[in-house]
């Protein structure tokens, strides 16, 4: 199974065409996959927070969003989810590498990883982490569920899901 | 002119109009001058007007006006780059430049100083630029609604602020009737 084809697919079918991202290593894959099909449109942002702000223009404006980010937007993100996204009831997909994880080579990314699921748990958001590459299968309901309650939903997608980082 | 004054000048020219409006003084304004179901209102989250409009922009056709403040666009200035590559014809950012943090009392901000929006603006690629003084904004914003280009104007007027009540419209209620606009 080609885990970028099946995500990016799952967000055509349920009729997600606006998405925005901040890249990461381990999104690269899905984030080329979305920017070549014609169904989505694709702008990347400088900064996620940003990025939630086009997605609730474009919400407004009659299309499904999605947003693609490291965990590490957390941080950057928590005015911006409280205030806007959850204020105002609006439905955001996030799908998230969840960096910090077992297999990371970098020490640093742990520092936020640690603080992940403290954080959305604290914001109420309802948070499914892809470990095992037929997790994925679930990533069809989640968008369902996500436009069903009009709430931010994080899908943590960590490095093993990914199949690690090759030789590191 | 202050920014209040400004608002009021407009106020018909976009009326019938898609507006975003910055968080505090600017939506509180705009809400007692010519509240509209057109109008988004911004509770919180100080620096997405201009996000919001934008990919309100990219997501239907009908004009959208973004008005924001220079505080508010040196607090998210990666906006500007995005804009300017992903430009849409049915765009309008209006920066409403008194060179001050006006919400918060009126503290300087850097554009009051030796920031030039303007530049940056072009600097980041916008191609439509417009710098404009308080007085003279009205023609100016009308025909950057007709146009079929993408325009940023900067509006230098001075601070200050008239007192005035909070929004006490609950969030949803803003959104869905702005939702319903939108889609009329």
């Amino acid at each position: 199974m080609n885990i970028d084809k099946k995500i990016a697919g799952d967000l055509v079918a349920n009729d997600v065409s606006f998405i925005t991202t901040v890249p990461c290593k381990q999104l690269a894959g899905v984030i080329e996959e979305i920017d070549q099909r014609d169904d989505i449109f694709h702008i990347p942002s400088n900064k996620e927070d940003e990025g939630m702000g086009l997605c609730a223009g474009a919400w407004m404006g009659g299309k499904r969003p999605a947003i693609i980010m490291q965990n590490t937007a957390i941080g950057v993100t928590i005015n911006t989810l409280a205030t806007l996204i959850q204020y105002y009831r609006m439905p955001l997909p996030m799908l998230i590498s969840y960096r910090g994880e077992l297999r990371e080579p970098v020490a640093c990314q742990v520092e936020m990883a640690v603080h992940t699921k403290a954080l959305l748990a604290q914001m109420n958001i309802p948070t499914y982490h892809f470990h095992k590459q037929s997790d994925v299968e679930e990533f069809d309901m989640i968008l369902k569920y996500t436009f069903m309650c009009n709430k931010p939903v994080a899908i943590l997608t960590d490095a093993n899901f990914w199949g690690g980082y090759g030789d590191q | 002119m202050i920014r209040s004054e400004i608002l009021k000048e407009i106020a018909p020219i976009i009326r019938d109009h898609l507006v975003v409006c910055n968080i505090g003084l600017p939506s509180q304004e705009l809400h007692m001058i010519d509240d509209q179901p057109t109008n988004f209102y911004m509770l919180g989250t100080m620096g997405l007007s201009s996000s919001i409009g934008f990919g309100l922009a990219l997501a239907q056709d009908k004009p959208v006006i973004s008005i924001d403040g220079d505080g508010s666009v040196l607090t998210n200035l990666g906006t500007l780059p995005t804009i300017a590559n992903n430009a849409t014809g049915n765009y309008t950012l209006l920066i409403i430049d008194n060179g001050s943090y006006g919400s918060t009392g009126d503290q300087p901000t850097y554009a009051g100083r030796k920031t030039s929006l303007t530049s940056v603006a072009k600097a980041c690629g916008c191609d439509n630029v417009i710098e404009v003084q308080d007085k003279d904004l009205g023609p100016v914003l009308q025909s950057a609604i007709d146009s079929d280009e993408m325009t940023i104007i900067v509006c230098k007027c001075d601070s200050g602020n008239i007192k005035l009540p909070v929004i006490t419209m609950d969030p949803v209620v803003i959104r869905d009737r702005f939702m319903k606009a939108v889609q009329a």
